[in-house]
């Protein structure tokens, strides 16, 4: 499977990789496809993200996803990281083969769904 | 650190053809180049050489030279087998009896058969990937025309009791056809001994060229042809021999058969210390398939909390190649059926690596990955959590 240099960079060296001990919005999402899973931890203040950790039991396209995408929504409004669509992962990444782009789908669930039980916490209609 | 020297543990994907093998085929790329089928003399010299060929494969086998029909790999030797024993003896009855862990060779062969009226029974195996004969004596039925058991399985390594087998299916009157594909070369077979009526067999396996194999058909076994054509293989088999891969296929046989004892010994010895390595160094990980009988280069493992495909992603940057039992990389993914057959949990089964070790590796490419594979999976478990 050809990655990209972004891929391997991210797969390698993943960013935010953790638990958030204060994080106020947590996810878990699995793949339908292959039963990977990943969990999202947000720490949200003033409706923005302020810190972000996650872990991904999953493939290097699945690891790269989803340390790209806590990248990319740090310091974003709720907003902003809902409008975030794995097409935008992907090309953060610089592209991913195509049987792996269901791998990037998960990234995305998490962050809709850990906004989502953050908005229910705070007594909100999920979005 | 970029690493330059390619550690290649996946010999059950395919081999690289040996120098020898190589050297015996290139006259018949160029000088000898006669259409066997041709009446001058250049022709006469291709034949004889495929003759050769011929003894070479029969003798490694314990077979006749006219039980041997070339093909073009192990896939076209499992659908004649097959489809061609199905359709020969459909007048006598309709089933055929092979096992949930065969090549997709088979399983996709007597799945179409299926669509075409064939009843086929999957036989179950045990954890470790044995198939009771037993069971296969208990699944035959007066409609039964075919047995098709693997001699060793290609992603768990388990060899299966295809003496006994062969032996039941005989007693029934029944053919019985072996994909032999992994074996060839680990294992000493023997047609007669081991009662065998039909085997497949493929050149890249065993240090040969691709895109040529053979099928064993023991004499006096009533099949359909498959490939349709010109007289070739004494009218069983058309088209114009593959004449270097022929000769490829005969050298490296024989090269392959010679002391299989020593080669076995050999792998086994590299396996052995290899998975004593990895079961002392890394917590959570299980064999997979028979701890005794199996093929002596393979071993296939299940770790908890990684997936194996970003295992293999991670030994492929260290120059390490390997595979794993699921087939997510190939786009599909399900998990392995092997594993699954085996009780395999679809987590643990995509949790899977497959280390096959051969001819190009060193004792220094074992010593290699003990180093690196603890590092590689404890990486793994932390960023899914299971390490924490
Ligand atoms: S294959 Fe499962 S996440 Fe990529």
């Amino acid at each position: 499977m050809q990655f990209t240099e972004k891929v391997m960079d991210h797969f390698e060296n993943p960013r935010n990789v953790g638990v958030l001990e204060d994080a106020n919005a947590v996810a878990e999402v699995g793949s339908k496809e292959c039963g990977d899973t990943t969990t999202l931890y947000l720490k949200i203040r003033d409706n923005r993200i302020v810190d972000v950790r996650f872990r991904t039991l999953g493939c290097a396209a699945a690891i790269a996803s989803s340390s790209m995408a806590t990248e990319l929504i740090k310091g974003k409004t709720l907003e902003e990281a809902w409008a975030l669509t794995n097409t935008d992962v992907v090309e953060a990444l610089g592209g991913l083969p195509e049987p792996k782009i269901h791998c990037s789908v998960l990234a995305e669930g998490a962050i809709r769904e850990a906004i989502n039980n953050y908005r229910r916490s705070q007594g909100l209609d999920p979005w | 650190m970029p690493e330059d020297r390619i550690r290649y543990f996946d010999h059950s994907a395919t081999t690289p053809t040996h120098p020898d093998v190589v050297a015996a085929m290139l006259p018949y790329f160029t000088e000898h180049f006669g259409n066997p089928s041709s009446l001058y003399g250049i022709a006469e010299e291709s034949r004889e050489a495929i003759a050769r060929a011929r003894s070479q494969v029969a003798a490694a086998i314990g077979a006749t030279p006219e039980e041997i029909f070339f093909t073009a790999g192990g896939t076209e030797s499992d659908n004649w087998a097959i489809k061609g024993i199905a359709h020969a003896h459909r007048d006598r009855g309709d089933h055929i009896i092979t096992t949930a862990i065969e090549h997709h060779a088979v399983l996709h062969t007597c799945a179409f058969l299926e669509e075409q009226g064939f009843s086929v029974t999957y036989l179950p195996v045990d954890r470790e990937g044995r198939v009771d004969p037993a069971a296969v004596r208990d699944a035959i039925t007066d409609h039964t025309i075919l047995v098709t058991v693997m001699t060793a399985n290609n992603e768990v390594g388990t060899v299966q009791p295809i003496r006994e087998i062969g032996a039941i299916a005989r007693e029934h009157g029944i053919p019985f056809h072996t994909d032999a594909v992994q074996a060839i070369g680990n294992l000493e077979l023997d047609v007669d001994e081991d009662n065998i009526d039909l085997l497949s067999l493929s050149g890249h396996k065993f240090y040969g060229p691709k895109g040529i194999g053979a099928l064993y058909i023991k004499n006096g076994t009533k099949i359909a042809n498959l490939i349709h054509g010109g007289g070739q293989e004494r009218g069983r088999r058309a088209g114009t021999e593959n004449l270097p891969g022929v000769v490829g296929l005969g050298a490296a046989i024989e090269r392959a058969c010679t002391d299989i004892p020593a080669h076995a010994a050999r792998l086994a010895g590299l396996r052995d210390r290899l998975l004593a390595g990895i079961m002392e160094g890394i917590p959570d990980v299980t064999l997979n398939g028979h701890p005794t009988e199996r093929l002596p280069g393979n071993i296939n493992l299940s770790f908890g909390g990684i997936d194996g495909e970003a295992l293999l992603t991670l030994l492929a940057m260290k120059g390490i190649c390997a595979s794993t039992g699921s087939a997510c990389s190939s786009g599909s993914d399900a998990p392995s059926h092997v594993l699954l057959a085996i009780g395999t949990s679809p987590q643990r089964a995509r949790a899977s690596l497959r280390l096959t070790l051969g001819d190009l590796t060193a004792d220094e490419d074992v010593d290699y990955l003990l180093a690196l594979l603890p590092g590689a999976v404890e990486k793994l478990r932390r960023l899914s959590g299971a390490g924490a």
